[in-house]
């Protein structure tokens, strides 16, 4: 494969450079995350879009230092010009948080049941700012309040099941903020919520990223979340980059067939009574990937030349990349 | 809180109360009697025994002649030891059993946590097995064998120790006793501090505090320590009752005088008031133990609330 050029300027927060994650088990070596590029600016949104086990969140794991015991990273993620992928356990702790913060998918278990709401989040602010737990404590109140969660200064404390689960997301966001750091990294926020509670808390973060000037990189397999707030997406497809462009670009001229299949899957209200369009099949074995293209077997353009060469990830004029060899060779539909 | 203790004490009455009548009628109901040992009496003799007693009374006056003592505090006379009553024997010989089980419980819980915890963060390395082999081992080898062991180390190949006696606690008395009594508990908490403190590990609120880059000793004790802590403290509470009330191996070997003896000898002699005595203070503490749990467990967990 060859190397993607960077568009490394000034400022870059993030450049993500030939991510690979893999995991040892048992049954031999998974690769769940496939030479990953991209780059955010500061203050930018990225989204990264893909089916259950398409390597996103292994991604977002990768670059938080989180992975689980068995995996195995290569590649380089440079923060700030420095390669955070390389930095042992303690090095990282002083960036987690204060400059990478990171929510996850289930607010209802991601929360301490056994600490008091206040303690959870006071704790990031004494270990990273150095501050006392009064000023702390106030700092706290302040930031549950920038979240909009009522009566903030009487929920400091109390325990998180006495907390809905878009109040508990509310005080997870809360808690990834409190140190004001340059990247937010969202793992499906918004997954394990219901639907006017999702709406609540994707508006919540718009205001935030504006208000803190956060980068973010948002991970969903919800298409609705990434057109309400991105600049950026990322298509994902078996651990590799199936389209990278701007939202723009990607919502209104998908150039790969999968992104394409996904935007016809949305459900719409005004088509009630057809049928819902889906893609057929489903993602290839991480344990043993084809050697063709991986979403050969679900494509509806596929030719001979998909199933024995893996496209290369091909730039546009626009700046729009896209893994596929029709797209690259103008095949006729 | 209040309320649920003093709910606890209350439900303690009837509960005390059908283990007192289910084991007198168990009791009596087994053949023999205190005093039809190989030596058998001139019938006059027994007769006049028996009478002393009440054991030439039906059973079930027997049953509420001892349960008019018992609301007196009294537990009887001793079928067995003569001018003794069961009072004053386990007046004598439980505060032995606690400071031996006192002692036990402490090291246990301190080594069997510390343990369990060191193996669990370690999993799978050679950390990790090397504890939980000596912990497997800590289970299998039995007390009986522990004991003479001891003896033999501490006592006979080198005169560290005194191989038996009590000398009012003085520690070189209580080592040896503290040893045998507490390793199968060390094990026993070790192994379920380890298997909790896994599940905790893996737990997505654990994961949040990596992500808040907490450095790992705050992330094990702020964290981790106190919900792992919870199937430790229900093994506790019924453990450290069997841990202070002794062992019968440990007072047989070591000497000591505590009251573990009285549980086979009691029952071996027919000594139907040292039973009782025995099933009575093992019942209280089991149900007094029990409410503590409860309690213990209100503190740790915010979601049980009484």
């Amino acid at each position: 494969m060859t190397p993607l050029t960077h568009t490394t300027s000034a400022n870059t927060l993030l450049d993500v450079g030939n991510l690979r994650v893999r995991f040892k088990t048992p049954d031999g070596l998974v690769t769940a995350v496939n030479n990953l590029n991209f780059t955010l600016a500061q203050g930018e949104t990225l989204g990264i879009v893909g089916e259950s086990g398409s390597g996103k969140s292994q991604t977002a794991f990768a670059l938080m230092g989180l992975l689980a015991k068995n995996g195995l990273i290569e590649g380089e993620a440079r923060f700030e010009g420095s390669n955070i992928l390389s930095l042992n356990d303690k090095a990282m702790n002083r960036i987690r948080s204060k400059d990478i913060a990171m929510i996850f998918q289930d607010p209802m278990t991601s929360l301490n049941p056994y600490m008091k709401v206040g303690q959870q989040l006071m704790e990031v602010l004494t270990l990273h700012k150095g501050m006392s737990k009064a000023n702390a404590f106030d700092a706290s109140v302040k930031m549950l309040d920038a979240v909009k969660m009522p009566e903030a200064r009487k929920r400091m404390a109390m325990y998180p099941h006495e907390f809905s689960g878009g109040m508990r997301q509310r005080v997870m966001i809360a808690m990834a903020l409190l140190c004001q750091p340059k990247l937010l990294i969202a793992d499906e926020p918004t997954t394990a919520l219901d639907v006017t509670v999702q709406a609540q808390i994707l508006t919540l973060l718009n205001e935030l990223k504006q208000d803190f000037n956060t980068a973010i990189v948002m991970i969903t397999h919800d298409l609705g979340v990434v057109a309400g707030l991105c600049d950026k997406v990322l298509v994902m497809y078996a651990g590799q980059t199936m389209e990278y462009g701007t939202a723009e670009d990607v919502f209104y001229r998908p150039t790969h067939p999968y992104t394409q299949g996904l935007l016809k899957a949305i459900p719409r209200l005004d088509s009630e009574g057809s049928t819902l369009a889906t893609i057929p099949g489903n993602p290839p074995n991480l344990l043993n990937l084809p050697t063709g293209c991986p979403f050969e077997a679900r494509c509806e353009f596929a030719r001979a030349r998909c199933l024995t060469e893996t496209p290369i990830l091909n730039t546009f004029v626009s700046g729009q990349k896209s893994a596929c060899h029709k797209s690259t060779e103008g095949w006729a539909v | 809180m209040l309320t649920f203790i003093s709910k606890r004490i209350l439900e303690a009455i009837p509960t005390l109360l059908v283990l007192i009548t289910v084991s007198f009628f168990l009791m009596h109901s087994a053949p023999g009697s205190p005093f039809s040992g190989e030596r058998t009496l001139p019938p006059e003799v027994l007769a006049n025994i028996n009478a002393k007693y009440h054991l030439d009374e039906p059973v079930i006056n027997q049953f509420f002649y001892y349960l008019g003592g018992l609301l007196q505090g009294d537990l009887g006379p001793s079928f067995r030891y003569k001018d003794f009553t069961i009072n004053e024997l386990i007046a004598q010989s439980f505060p032995v059993s606690a400071e031996i089980g006192i002692w036990s419980f402490l090291v246990a819980l301190t080594i069997g946590v510390g343990c369990g915890v060191i193996a669990a963060l370690r999993q799978n390395s050679w950390i990790d097995y090397s504890v939980m082999g000596f912990a497997n081992l800590g289970i299998v080898l039995p007390n009986f064998v522990l004991a003479p062991l001891c003896i033999l180390v501490f006592s006979i190949y080198n005169q560290l120790l005194p191989p038996g006696g009590w000398n009012g606690g003085a520690w070189p008395y209580l080592v040896m006793p503290v040893i045998a009594m507490s390793t199968s508990y060390i094990a026993q908490i070790a192994r379920i501090t380890r298997g909790s403190m896994i599940e905790t590990m893996h737990s997505n609120f654990i994961r949040t505090a990596r992500a808040k880059g907490l450095p790992k000793h705050r992330i094990i004790f702020q964290h981790a320590l106190r919900p792992a802590m919870l199937p430790v403290i229900s093994y506790l509470g019924p453990a450290f009752v069997g841990i202070i009330t002794g062992s019968v191996i440990v007072d047989v070997y070591f000497g000591t005088g505590g009251i573990g003896q009285h549980f086979i000898n009691g029952a071996l002699n027919r000594d139907y008031s040292m039973v009782m005595g025995v099933t009575i203070l093992v019942g209280t503490l089991t149900i007094l133990f029990n409410a503590i749990v409860d309690v213990l467990y209100a503190l740790i967990d915010p979601k049980i609330r009484y």
